[in-house]
């Protein structure tokens, strides 16, 4: 009886990877345990192990292939004792869906730069790098940025580049190394601090509003404090409630910090070079779910997003979407489900959530007469809970409607693959209260 | 008293001379706090001067300071204006932070001093990150990162050890034990009570001090700094000290005896100590010492009347330094 050998997902976000390289052959007697191929993504490579005893009958994807989706029979093993055998399960029970297709709008580009298409980690990689040229001042720091390439390899190739004196590996001390990064910054270096997510962050949040939000204050602008403190923010998959928490209105609640939490790879990139250059203490957001994810990123230029300017993705006339991070791509997916039912939203990226640029949400709102804000933290208190209060304050008569929140179920975010669906904005939520918001 | 005969009688009469400012400074401060002039919380440093005069001569040009909300004593002794000090502590424009940070949250660029912060242990973390610059930069400088036997409980100046350990940064950890957390005494809060000896995991030497005795702290400081300096990392001195009055302006002083803190003031009183040494030694007399007497009491007077006279910020202050534009 044969039994297929799949494809394993090394990580919860894993949707595909290489095959690197075989250890064993056709023919071969493999054991339980054994290590018989190596396969690889872009954030790591791992060893697969037999889970079955008997004999490798196919290899049925050779080594070095790329782009392998997960669960793909990989390999055939004819079992030893001839008895039916349940396929081998995958490192994990069920893929991840398959990504969304997602019509980004262009961004804002040089008219005469060329487009690459780079992923959200690379262009974040490539901002670190091209800011250490720039200034020696600059450096990173954090747990597992420089030997072990970053725990999600956006810090790739940096050690190399800059050496283990500017690519600072850390003990796993968040309170202590957030600290010793706002004194650096106070003695006149420009930290990039690296948090593994912001939900670690919460061991150092003191330091970052004590400390480097309030000091330029409380000393009558004698002391600035130039650093960024970046890395993943919210819910990636299946990771569970202490893992999964979107920080964006902790943070942007806070007088002194700027916050930023960019969507595609250009943003991404843009964004982290002009918060790396600003004076001031920067809260960069990112998104796990959004680093393998590719976008075109303006080539060959000195590319700089300016902090505290939205970016309207797509034109509508019915209804404004307004989202950051990750939501800008359910929101664009969304408004596509929209334009063929003849609803025609307009989606705004605000891109940095402190400074906010109301100016361009209210101007879309009196152009569309309607709201939706879609974020993916918790409603109460929250990012849309404020953009409602601006444009009310400002565009009140011109609401055709009540503006509508969008946001994560008001409860720690489950486990279970239902439940996480369930309590994560989804498209289909938005597309249900845009109807609702246009009468229909 | 040690290290007496190695040092310069002109450099004596200037810890006098720092430290009986400072004493002055703090009493005139408690009086214009008892007038309503100063609000909020005020921590006095008397009874500790020798800690900070002393560590400050161990210092050269250029290297940093940096404490938590007992500031008032480390600001005079990195030579900054007691103007500007009392001026902040009357929250007028004329104080170092214009008003807006009070006696917790002063800061001097120029006399290289990091604050004054108000969260116990943080300065700590800050004061490595301090350090850090300085050895990124290859600069040979050094950072004093001060706190408190409350702050040696806290558990990010653990990870800062690590830290500064691990990678030999040039820091001084000065713990100033002066035995009581607000109301607690170490006894009360700390498994190991010889708080020099909380570096040991890490690798960092403890050294207990007589933190009453300035030239003590001097020749420990002049050891740590010269180990630092030279690429050793960071040393812990712990000051055995003691502050005379209450842990702020507002303290019920139920945790310990009116007399525990007599036999301080009669047996190991820093500034008496020294006094007697300089007069003992024919280093001054009396007249010397008072003319010392003079000048402070003119220097702090005219803190009090600076601090007084100085007009409340503006209010387009409210919005100023909320972010740096440069």
């Amino acid at each position: 009886m044969a039994i297929d050998i799949l494809m394993p997902a090394l990580s919860p976000t894993m949707e595909e990877g290489n095959l690197a390289k075989w250890l064993v052959k056709e023919g071969d007697s493999i054991t339980a345990g054994q290590v018989i191929a190596e396969i690889e993504t872009d954030k790591a490579t791992m060893e697969v192990e037999a889970v079955d005893e008997g004999v490798l009958e196919a290899v049925l994807v050779p080594a070095g292939a790329q782009g392998v989706r997960v669960n793909t029979p990989i390999a055939r093993i004819a079992s030893a004792n001839g008895a039916a055998a349940a396929p081998t399960p995958p490192a994990r029970a069920a893929a991840p869906p398959p990504p969304a297709v997602i019509a980004a709008a262009a961004p804002v580009a040089l008219a005469s730069a060329a487009m690459v298409k780079t992923t959200v980690r690379d262009a974040l990689r490539d901002a670190m790098a091209e800011e250490m040229r720039r200034d020696a001042n600059v450096f990173l720091i954090g747990e597992e940025v420089a030997e072990y390439q970053g725990a999600y390899k956006v810090s790739r190739g940096l050690l190399e580049e800059f050496g283990a004196r500017r690519v600072v590996d850390t003990p796993i001390t968040e309170h202590g190394f957030a600290g010793l990064g706002v004194g650096a910054a106070m003695a006149g270096l420009r930290p990039i601090v690296e948090f593994m997510t912001f939900n670690f962050a919460m061991q150092a949040i003191d330091h970052l509003i004590n400390s480097a939000a309030k000091t330029l204050y409380m000393s009558g602008g004698q002391i600035t404090c130039p650093i960024v403190f970046r890395g993943p923010n919210g819910a990636a998959s299946r990771v569970g409630a202490q893992h999964s928490q979107d920080y964006s209105s902790w943070y942007a609640h806070v007088p002194g910090l700027k916050v930023l939490a960019p969507y595609d790879a250009a943003d991404a990139k843009g964004l982290l070079k002009s918060a790396i250059r600003d004076p001031n203490p920067i809260i960069f957001l990112e998104h796990e779910m959004l680093y393998g994810e590719s976008f075109d990123v303006p080539d060959g230029v000195d590319w700089l997003v300016p902090i505290g300017k939205a970016l309207i993705r797509r034109p509508g006339r019915d209804v404004t979407l307004v989202a950051h991070s990750r939501m800008v791509g359910v929101a664009l997916k969304a408004a596509v489900a929209l334009a063929e039912e003849g609803i025609e939203a307009e989606v705004v990226d605000l891109r940095s959530l402190r400074p906010l640029d109301s100016a361009t949400v209210v101007e879309s709102v009196k152009r569309t007469n309607r709201l939706i804000t879609v974020e993916e933290g918790w409603g109460p208190m929250g990012v849309g809970a404020e953009i409602v209060a601006r444009v009310c304050a400002e565009a009140f008569d011109w609401l055709d409607a009540p503006p509508t929140r969008i946001h994560q179920i008001d409860a720690p975010l489950a486990y279970a693959a239902n439940l996480e669906r369930l309590a994560l904005p989804q498209m289909d939520h938005v597309i249900q209260a845009a109807r609702a918001a246009c009468g229909r | 008293m040690a290290g007496l005969l190695t040092i310069h009688p002109e450099v004596l009469l200037g810890f006098y001379r720092d430290m009986l400012l400072i004493r002055r400074f703090e009493e005139r401060a408690g009086q214009l706090y008892g007038m309503g002039l100063i609000g909020g919380f005020c921590h006095l440093y008397i009874g500790q001067e020798a800690v900070v005069v002393g560590m400050q001569a161990a210092l050269e040009p250029g290297d940093q300071v940096i404490t938590g909300y007992r500031d008032h004593g480390h600001m005079l002794a990195c030579g900054m204006e007691a103007n500007g000090v009392m001026a902040e502590l009357t929250g007028r424009v004329g104080g170092y932070s214009r008003g807006k940070g009070g006696s917790m949250h002063m800061f001097s660029r120029e006399k290289q001093f990091f604050g004054g912060h108000g969260i116990v242990g943080a300065q700590v973390s800050l004061g490595t990150g301090l350090a850090f610059a300085n050895q990124y930069r290859g600069d040979n400088r050094v950072c004093l990162a001060y706190f408190g036997d409350g702050a040696a409980n806290q558990g990010q100046v653990y990870e800062s050890f690590n830290m500064a350990s691990l990678w030999k940064l040039p820091v001084i950890y000065i713990v100033e034990n002066n035995q009581y957390a607000m109301g607690t005494s170490v006894k009360r809060s700390s498994s190991e009570t010889h708080l020099h000896k909380r570096g040991g995991s890490f690798n960092i030497i403890g050294e207990e001090v007589d933190g009453m005795d300035v030239v003590a702290v001097r020749d420990a400081g002049l050891r740590a700094v010269a180990k630092a300096r030279a690429g050793g990392g960071p040393t812990l001195l712990e000051m055995k000290t003691y502050r005379y009055r209450g842990h702020s302006m507002s303290d019920p002083a139920k945790y310990r005896t009116r007399e525990e803190v007599d036999a301080v003031k009669e047996k190991s009183d820093p500034l008496e100590m020294l006094r007697k040494r300089l007069m003992d030694g024919a280093i001054a007399d009396e007249a010397a010492l008072k003319e010392i007497d003079r000048e402070v009491r003119e220097i702090v007077a005219e803190s009090a009347r600076f601090a007084q006279e100085s007009p409340e910020p503006p209010e387009s202050e409210l919005f100023a330094h909320i972010y740096s534009e440069a």
